[in-house]
This record gives structure tokens, sequence and C-alpha cells, in this order.
């Protein structure tokens, strides 16, 4: 009788894998490896041109045509240094920017950088959902019917969705800001003349232009997105090795955002600018005039745009306060629990979206004060975040040899001070100026 | 009585001569000499160098107040000392696995308690806390009088983890063996919960936790991870311990996380192991993943289909077996041919004297190692299988797919 323990023969089964499969397979590891990491940076990103945003942009296009795009470049700069420190210090520590400074910086500075991020993106929240209202109100819907599925439908995506799930819905929104590319296209403007603009810098020193740039910065640059990035790299799970591919990823972030930048300003200055539509306030506003200019597809494709951008930053935003509260205070945090594991995640998740829409369907809200509000809030919160992250990346125990080189703290801190300079202009001017500053 | 640690640091301390000495900044338990005793307070002294005070040099401690048993001049002067786990820095703030809960959590405050001698005071750390009472006081101390903080914390719920029942976390293996850091209390969980704690941890943490578990251990937590760890771990681990902890795991698993490697890491890996294990892998390797020869594990239980129940069991006490493959038994025929399966149900229930043949499975079914793994997991619904045998082109069983292969694939995709 034979029997035993059989380990298999596999004679005529070897080596069946010729060169070329092999090959192939190289090929197809190394483009997972990348999707693997790819992501987190391109979402925050571009979850920037929010609403606040694109309203800020159009406005900059409306008001001083192209005038303003050189601005770009030196800002994708900035974007792209402040988030590789973060991105960095979640792959490097694997911990998030609030579990760092509670470590680090102890229990109650902690605290206060987590209740000002709540009121703070509370305020951003409501901003986002003031801007489903308006761009659907352009195609003749009510906001009271608008805001409420918007945040049904944001609700049930991060409560019933994976991490992963939830992330390929992201990355569809930020292929859905290619609208402004065609709307763009659609507005006919002078390439020429915008791409002179891009790369010579145009400074002027009146006072409105200068608010406008300030606008510019504020707006593109948010204290949330850093705890957003980190987290998102950390709840990846990049590890140190895919360091290269987590920075790639935050560089295509960067610059694929302020491409769209550049399509709406380009926009909105080939039409409102040089038709003399110079006075619009808002991005529904600049959709609206769009439609006898550039026709209706072009003004149907930014509207389009306006929604996509306020319902992809209301669905990360109060996401992302979420994580950073729980993160920082110890408790369980991150869309893989399920609500039972995880009920304070949760529950604060929930009332941001529901405070956040039901402030924009209150009769009679002040939501133009609501938006000062949360852009002063950015202003005076964002400094304080730069400077953790700053003095945390510096840290050899934390960081190893991937703390940052004396170049690369040079144009950390000469940004992190041009940012912290410019967003305090834009805090002063919104708190103090009578007119309404840019953005809002 | 009980005390906090946030409620001791900043005490004002004064010598037997009631002079004032310093104020606590922090304080140390050596794990060498007692696993939960405070042995050493530090006291900064503003400008001057910071003394220390041993646990036998203490009287009495209150809330902000403590009170040496000896004058100032018999304090040392405050020196670094590796081997002392200090409260603040190593514990406060940070996380730790509560290996009861079984989960990561983080410290909010520490609990303490007196223990009197005659003259003496001693403080036992008796539990970590890690809820809100916690935080509360981490906040309001110093703002708002003690005895208003402790009014208000008694009012919330507890949440706190006996000293005992906590496991620090230290990425520094020598700091580990001084401060008596061991992961005795992590290799009894199972290996899926001890997986899920080693997600939340940093990658550094996560390092010298697997390091540091016995390889048995370590395999069936590795088993057990998402790929995309997996992989980070074994290329940090160095070949040798790697290739330790891939000899533990089933050869299908070994083989699917060594297809997530660099060609060059899993060839060196393979290369640590000993020869028949990583042929075994080998062989797995060549298959796709996503096939009936990708999810096989080649180690089975194979018996003569001419043999009986009795004679069965009689081999299979004397085997050292795996449990994984006990769940179902391959039968061959005379000219060594795929001839059936047996489920360990069927044996169990039958008489002693039956046949192997005569228990088989009906129908008849096996699949090529090139089947692709739709055509194996409709084959395990339909039939409702817990195990099917892969066969090579004349008919000879090279390895098995178990249902929880079928199950761990499909939560993947």
């Amino acid at each position: 009788m034979n029997w035993g323990i059989f380990t298999a023969s596999f004679e005529g089964m070897k080596s069946r894998g010729s060169d070329l499969q092999r090959r192939i397979r190289g090929l197809r590891r190394r483009l997972t490896l990348l999707l693997a990491v790819i992501g987190p940076g391109l979402i925050t990103s571009n979850v920037d041109n929010d609403a606040g945003g694109i309203s800020v942009y159009t406005q900059a296009g409306a008001q001083y045509g192209y005038a303003l795009l050189w601005s770009l470049i030196p800002m994708t700069i900035a974007l792209y240094v402040t988030e590789e420190m973060c991105a960095r210090m979640g792959v490097v520590t694997g911990k998030g920017l609030s579990d760092l400074i509670r470590e680090e910086f102890g229990f109650r500075p902690t605290f206060f950088v987590m209740v000002t991020g709540f009121f703070v993106d509370l305020a951003n929240v409501v901003a986002e959902f003031a801007g489903v209202a308006a761009a659907m109100q352009i195609f003749h819907v009510s906001k009271y019917v608008a805001v409420p599925i918007a945040a049904i439908l944001v609700w049930i995506l991060v409560l019933r969705g994976t991490y992963r799930q939830v992330e390929v819905i992201f990355l569809f929104a930020c292929v859905l800001y290619l609208s402004y590319l065609f709307s763009a296209v659609l507005a006919k403007p002078d390439w020429l003349l915008a791409a002179e603009h891009t790369v010579v810098p145009n400074l002027r020193l009146d006072s409105g232009y200068l608010i406008m740039l300030t606008g510019l910065v504020g707006t593109t640059i948010a204290p949330w997105q850093f705890f957003y990035l980190q987290a998102s790299f950390v709840e990846k799970k990049v590890g140190p090795r895919q360091y290269p591919q987590a920075r790639a990823d935050v560089l295509f972030g960067s610059i694929s955002c302020m491409v769209i930048v550049f399509f709406i300003i380009v926009a909105t200055a080939a039409t409102l600018y040089v038709s003399g539509h110079r006075d619009i306030t808002d991005a529904a506003q600049a959709a609206q005039a769009l439609f006898p200019l550039a026709g209706k597809g072009a003004g149907i494709l930014f509207a389009f745009g306006l929604l996509n951008a306020s319902l992809f930053a209301a669905s990360i935003l109060p996401l992302s306060t979420a994580h950073v509260i729980c993160e920082g205070l110890g408790f369980e945090a991150g869309i893989d629990h399920k609500f039972g594991e995880a009920r304070i995640f949760y529950s604060l998740y929930t009332l941001l979206i529901v405070v956040g829409a039901a402030v924009v369907l209150l009769p009679g809200a002040p939501l133009w004060k609501i938006l000062i509000f949360s852009q002063v809030g950015n202003g005076i919160w964002l400094p304080v975040v730069v400077i953790f992250i700053l003095l945390l990346v510096n840290r050899r125990d934390l960081m190893g040899e991937y703390v940052n080189t004396l170049t690369f703290n040079i144009v950390a801190w000469v940004t992190a001070i041009a940012m912290i300079a410019l967003t305090l202009v834009l805090t002063y001017t919104a708190l103090f100026q009578r007119s309404a500053p840019p953005g809002t | 009585m009980e005390l906090y640690a946030t409620e001791l640091m900043g005490a004002k301390t004064y010598d037997a001569q009631g002079h004032y000495v310093g104020r606590v900044r922090e304080f140390f338990i050596e794990p060498a000499e007692a696993p939960n005793r405070v042995s050493h307070f530090l006291l900064s002294r503003g400008h001057f160098q910071p003394l220390v005070a041993k646990h036998n040099q203490v009287a009495s401690v209150a809330v902000g107040k403590m009170q040496l048993n000896v004058g100032e001049r018999a304090l040392e002067l405050y020196a670094p000392n590796e081997s002392w786990l200090a409260v603040q820095k190593d514990l406060l703030d940070q996380q730790i696995i509560d290996t009861r809960g079984r989960k990561v959590v983080r410290v909010n405050d520490v609990d303490l308690t007196e223990l009197r001698s005659n003259g003496n005071v001693e403080l036992r750390l008796t539990q970590v806390d890690v809820g809100l009472p916690g935080a509360v006081r981490r906040l309001l101390q110093g703002v708002v009088p003690p005895k208003v903080i402790r009014k208000l914390q008694s009012k919330l719920p507890q949440r706190a983890i006996r000293w005992e029942f906590v496991n620090l976390v230290e990425p520094d293996p020598l700091r580990r063996v001084k401060l008596r850091i061991t992961h005795e209390k992590l290799e009894d969980l199972h290996p899926a919960d001890l997986a899920d704690i080693v997600e939340d941890l940093s990658a550094s943490e996560r390092q010298s936790i697997i390091a540091s578990l016995d390889e048995e251990t370590a395999a069936a937590v590795l088993g057990e991870l998402d790929a995309r760890l997996t992989t980070q771990i074994v290329e940090d681990l160095g070949p040798e311990k790697a290739a330790d902890i891939l000899e533990e795991m089933a050869p299908d698993a070994a083989a699917d996380l060594l297809a997530d490697l660099s060609r060059e890491t899993s060839e060196e890996l393979l290369d640590e192991m000993p020869g028949q294990e990583a042929d075994e892998v080998r062989e797995l390797l060549e298959f796709d993943p996503a096939t009936a020869g990708g999810m096989m594990n080649p180690d089975f239980i194979f018996v003569g289909e001419t043999s009986t129940r009795e004679e069965v069991l009689e081999w299979m006490r004397e085997q050292e077996l795996n449990f994984d493959q006990l769940d179902t038994i391959v039968l061959l025929d005379s000219g060594a041919q795929y001839s059936g399966a047996v489920p360990i149900a069927r044996l169990l229930l039958a008489p002693s004297e039956q046949r192997m043949a005569e228990l088989k499975l009906e129908p008849l079914l096996s699949l090529p190692p090139t089947a692709d793994d739709k055509e194996v997991f409709e084959l395990f619904d339909k039939y409702n299988l817990r195990m099917l045998t892969v066969v090579d082109k004349e008919n000879r069983p090279i390895g098995a797919i178990t249902v929880d292969d079928v199950v761990s694939r499909l939560v993947k995709k």
C-alpha cells in the first residue's frame, strides 16, 4: 500500500513560464506598485479646488484676465513642498499628523489644534454645501432638494464603502475636474497670451490685485489637507520603500491641481474679462455669464465642475476632520472600521455633514459671515499646523535619514513664511475690509 | 490613596527639614528591579542641575506636593538611564497594546497607588487610563482646582487597563531588553487578533513585534496580514529571519507572499530556506496566482483506496499532521492515479473495516493546475466543497485547494 504525505513532484510542469511571461509579470508588478501608492496626493491636491477655491479663481480670471497666471508656478512649488513633508512623515513614521503632534507635544496642544480644526472645518463644510446649492441652482434645482440629497449621498458613500472603494470614487471625481479643460477650450481663449502670462511674472502694486493674489494662495493651501494627506498614506499602509512612488503621487497631484486652476482662470479670462463682466463674485454667477458668451456647453461644464468640486470636498472634509480628532484623542478611526468599532468617529462625521448641510438650508442663514469665518479660521490655523509640520519633519529620532536636508529646509521655511504672511494678509482683509474679500 | 501621574507632575518637593527642593518633572520605573514600582523621581531646580529622589527617600505624596524623608544633600544628581521607563516620555500619549482587549490604545494618564511602610511611601503603577477621565485631567490640570477635576471625572465613564495587561511597544531592540519588554503575552493571542494589532502600529513598531515573536507565531500573523504589509515586513526582516518564518508558513501562503516581492529578494529568501520546502514553494511560484495551481497547497494527505478506515486512522495518529490538511483525504488507485476524496466526517462515522474507496465523494472532481480561479469558485459553490484536488496530465494529484483558500481569494476580489 502506498500512502504517505505527498509532496508534489511537478515533472513536466516546470519552467513553463517563459522569459516573456516573466518580463510581463515584472512590468505588471511595477505598475501595481505605483498604482498601489497613487491616490492620496492626487486626491488631496485636487480637493483644494473646492467651492471657495473655484470662486476665487473665477474672480481672478474675470477681474484680471490672464495677469495672475504667473502665480500658479510658485504656488505649485509651495503646494508640493508642504505636502511632500506630510507624505514623507506619514510614509516613514506610519503615523498620522495628529498622532505625531500628540506624541511629541502632549495632550493640550493636540486638543486645541483639534478643537480649532473642528470649527474651521465645519465652516468649510458649510461653504461646500453652499457650493452644491449654487451649482444646482444653475440647473434649476432648488437647494432644499439638492443639499439634503448631496448630504445623504456623501454620508452613505463613506459609511458603506471601504477605503479602496471610496478612493476609487474620489479618483474618479479628480478626473471630472477635466470639465474645466473643455470649458476653457470652448471659451476660445488666446492660448499664446495665456502661456506668456504663465511664465512671465506680472506683479502689480494696486491693492485689489494683491488681495486677489493672497486669496489665490489662501484658498489653495488649506491646513486640513495636510492631516488628510498624511492620514491617507498611513491608512493605505505605504511604507518607506514606496516613498518614491508617494512623492511622485504628491508631485503629480500638485501639478494637476494647478493645471485645473489654469483652465478655470483661462476660461473666465477669455470670456468674462474680455467682454467686461468683471464684477463677478462667485462661481455660479460666472457659469451663468458663460451661457451667452461661450455657449451653453461651456456654462454647463463650468457649473458641473463646481458641483463636482463641492461634493468632492464635502465628502473629504468631514471625513478628514473626524479622522484627525479621533486619532489625536485615541479613538478608533478610519472607514475600514465598522460603525460599532469606531462610534465617535462616525458620530463626528455625521454631525459635520448634518450641521454643514442644515446651515445652508436655514432661511436667512448668515452664509457670507460663515464663509469669512472659514477663511479667517484657515488663516489662523495654517501657521500653527505648518510650524508643527516643520518641527516634526526635522526630528531625527522620528524621521531617521528622511529628515529635511538643509536646502529643503530653506525652501520649506521660505514657503511657510510666505504662505503664513499671505494668509495673515488675507485674514486681515477678510476681517477688516468692508467689501467682500475674494472667495466669498 | 490613589493618585494620577498628571497630579504628581509638577509637584513641589520638600526635604526632611522642610526646605523646598524642586518640582517633580518626570518619574521612572525600573522594570529590572520591580515591574510596577516608581523607582526614581526627577526633581528640576530651575538653573541648577536636576536631582533624583529614590523610592525609599519619599515620606509622603499628595496632589501637587511631595515630602522627602532625607535632606537635600542625600539626593543624587540626575543622569539619564536607558533601563528606566520614563512615565511622561515613554508612556503618556504613547500607544500601547491592551493584551486583554486585543487592541492598540493611547495612554491618557497613569493611575498610581500608595504603599506605606514605616516613614516611607512607595508608589505602584496600577493601571493606565485610556478613557475620558484621563483626558479631562490632562486638559484641566493646573487650570482648575484638583478637587473639581476629581469630582468631574467621577461622573465620566472609566476606561482603564490593568498594568499587567499592558504591552509596551518599543522599536529599539536594545532598549526593549533593558526595559524587560517581552511579547510573550502577544504570542497567546489568536494570530488574526495579533495581525489586527500589528496593522494599527507604525512600521518600525510593527517590525519590532514581528521580529521578536517566535517563528511559528510570526508566520501565522504574516498569513493574516494585508499583502502590502507582509512584503514590507519581509523585506525589512533580513533574509535569514524571513526565511525562518517562511519555512513555518504553508507553502501556498509562502508562495503568495514571495510572488509580491521583487525577483531578487524572493530568490534570496528561497536560497535561505531548506531545499525541500524551497522546491515546493518554487514550483508553486511557477503558476499564475489566479489559477488552481496558484491557489493549491502541495501538502495534503493521500492513501491507497483499498486501505480500511482503521488502517488509515492508525497511520494518521503516528504522523505529525497539520490540522489544516486534515479535512479531506485523497485516494489513489493502484496506478498512483487520483481516484477520489474522502471527507474526515465520513471517515469518522464509518465502521472500522470499511474500505476507503466506498467512502469517497461522488462525483469524482478534480481540476488541472492551469484552470482559472473562476472555475474553482464555481465548483466549490456548486458541490459545496470543502476541498478540491488538483491533478496533473497523468491524473496524479499534485495539490489541494481548501475552502479557506477560496474564501480569502474571494474576499480579496
